[in-house]
């Protein structure tokens, strides 16, 4: 993908005056963005900052309190996610998206095998040919570096950095526009986390897909990100090119976070 | 180039002030009522002692920091774009295709071999593998980088090896505009010549440039034109 096509002009997600409450607590409030084809959103802050809160409202998850979601889906164009019916909703998910959760039990189906797992968003669009159902897995394991001969072993028999490989590989193989990232290598060893990182940002920019990714990690958020919102009490307090944000922050609440970091 | 005359740089009024909000408040002022520019062929060469600001206007230009005041403008594509005031992506955009960094320190994704690194500015704008490779094995045998490490990440290489690699990305395809923080700091003789020369052959094609040079040779065989940034220091 060029970046020419990076650069379209039209948004594919378009974020209106947000805000979730959970009675009189804030989850977050007031957050509006857009993201275009291709680029990659970093949502950083510390636990309990909205971070996910704000990732369900903009996944179809969690219905906003105020404010709209719209999204540039395939079958309706630009469309409010929550303005369409929930089988439609549920059909633009499948298509359109894809979810990658930390937890890779919150993401895999653990009684089936690791080949069915990547093939179910085939099957989910009514994909019925299994020669090719199975060669479209068997590509996508080996894109994400799987060895192809465990396509029928449990999940549970795979590391946990094994696990989100399949879980990556099930939330590409049906080429989503946007995917949603929820601290994708939050549980795996720094050695593993490299490795996934490194994959994931070559997909991403080999497919130009567009991602939103929620992280408490400056590294990831550096490594992954073009640019940055930083939440802090449901708010957010700056947005900005990643590196800009990280290297010159503006708000308190960035410097601190950026100068809590260690150093290795 | 068209107009070979045309500033493909523009900084106009910069000023740039750190505040640092968890020190109570301190306010920094490093430079302020900064104007500069830079023609095809031109290489400016910050000039000052450390602490005076050059790398924090450096950064400035790229984008990296935020000016408190003033615009910075390249041509990019056609037209003056204020890098000061543009979006993410624009600013990305720029970075790809109009203005390029080489920084004393490489940052890059750990994993990818050296070969694919330098390929990479290729590659996102538009070259074919085959060609991207091409070129990038030509351009790190010129850097005499040893062809052994060509298929490893650059993360366990020496300080002079990594600085050719960050090199190589930089001056594998031509930037309009690029900028110098210091790229010869950590090599030896025989490589800053080879790093001399990639300049002025830049140059030559009608490059703007703008850099950090602390060695004194490599600042006069390179440097159009020197610029005393404490010219723009914030009075005490």
């Amino acid at each position: 993908m060029s970046a020419v096509e990076r650069l379209a002009s039209e948004p594919l997600l378009r974020v209106a005056d947000l805000s979730r409450w959970y009675g009189s607590i804030v989850g977050c409030r007031d957050v509006s963005f857009e993201m275009h084809p291709g680029e990659v959103l970093g949502i950083v802050g510390e636990s309990g900052s909205g971070k996910t809160t704000l990732l369900k409202c903009l996944s179809g998850h969690l219905e906003p309190t105020s404010g709209k979601v719209e999204f540039d889906t395939r079958r309706h164009g630009m469309s409010d996610i929550y303005g369409l019916s929930e089988p439609d909703r549920r059909r633009m998910q499948r298509e359109d998206w894809g979810f990658v959760h930390q937890n890779p039990r919150d993401g895999l189906r653990m009684r089936v095998s690791g080949g069915a797992n990547v093939a179910e968003p085939l099957m989910n669009l009514g994909r019925r040919h299994y020669g090719e159902m199975r060669s479209a897995t068997i590509a996508w394991l080996e894109r994400v570096e799987l060895d192809t001969s465990r396509i029928d072993d449990k999940p549970r028999n795979f590391s946990g950095g094994m696990q989100q490989r399949i879980q990556v590989a099930r939330n590409l193989i049906h080429g989503p526009k946007l995917v949603f990232m929820d601290e994708p290598t939050g549980g795996l060893d720094v050695s593993v986390q490299a490795r996934l990182l490194d994959l994931m940002r070559e997909l991403v920019r080999d497919l130009g897909l567009a991602v939103i990714i929620v992280t408490h990690d400056m590294a990831v958020a550096r490594l992954m990100a073009d640019r940055l919102l930083v939440m802090r009490r449901g708010e957010v307090v700056e947005t900005g090119l990643t590196d800009q944000v990280l290297d010159d922050p503006q708000h308190a609440y960035t410097q601190l976070l950026v100068s809590s970091v260690l150093q290795i | 180039m068209s107009e070979p005359s045309k500033p493909l740089i523009i900084v106009e009024d910069l000023a740039k002030t750190f505040t640092l909000h968890n020190a109570g408040g301190t306010v920094i002022p490093v430079f302020e009522h900064l104007f500069l520019e830079a023609s095809p062929g031109e290489c400016v060469v910050l000039s000052g002692d450390s602490g005076v600001g050059k790398s924090t206007l450096m950064r400035s230009l790229f984008g990296n920091y935020v000016p408190t005041r003033g615009s910075v403008r390249v041509l990019h594509k056609g037209a003056y774009v204020d890098i000061t005031g543009a979006s993410p992506q624009v600013i990305l955009d720029i970075r790809r295709r109009t203005l390029g960094y080489v920084s004393q320190f490489l940052r890059v994704i750990p994993r990818i071999p050296t070969l694919r690194l330098v390929m990479e500015p290729l590659l996102e704008n538009g070259v074919s593998i085959e060609e991207a490779e091409a070129r990038a094995r030509a351009l790190l045998s010129d850097l005499r980088l040893p062809e052994r490490l060509w298929t490893l990440p650059p993360s366990t290489f020496s300080g002079g090896e990594q600085q050719r690699v960050n090199i190589a990305r930089s001056f594998i395809r031509r930037y309009p505009v690029l900028l110098l923080d210091e790229p010869t700091a950590s090599l030896d003789a025989e490589n800053r010549a080879i790093v001399v020369q990639l300049i002025r052959d830049a140059l030559s094609e009608g490059a703007a440039m703008i850099g950090i040079f602390h060695d004194e040779d490599v600042r006069d065989a390179v440097a159009t034109r020197l610029f005393p940034v404490l010219a723009y220091k914030v009075a005490a």
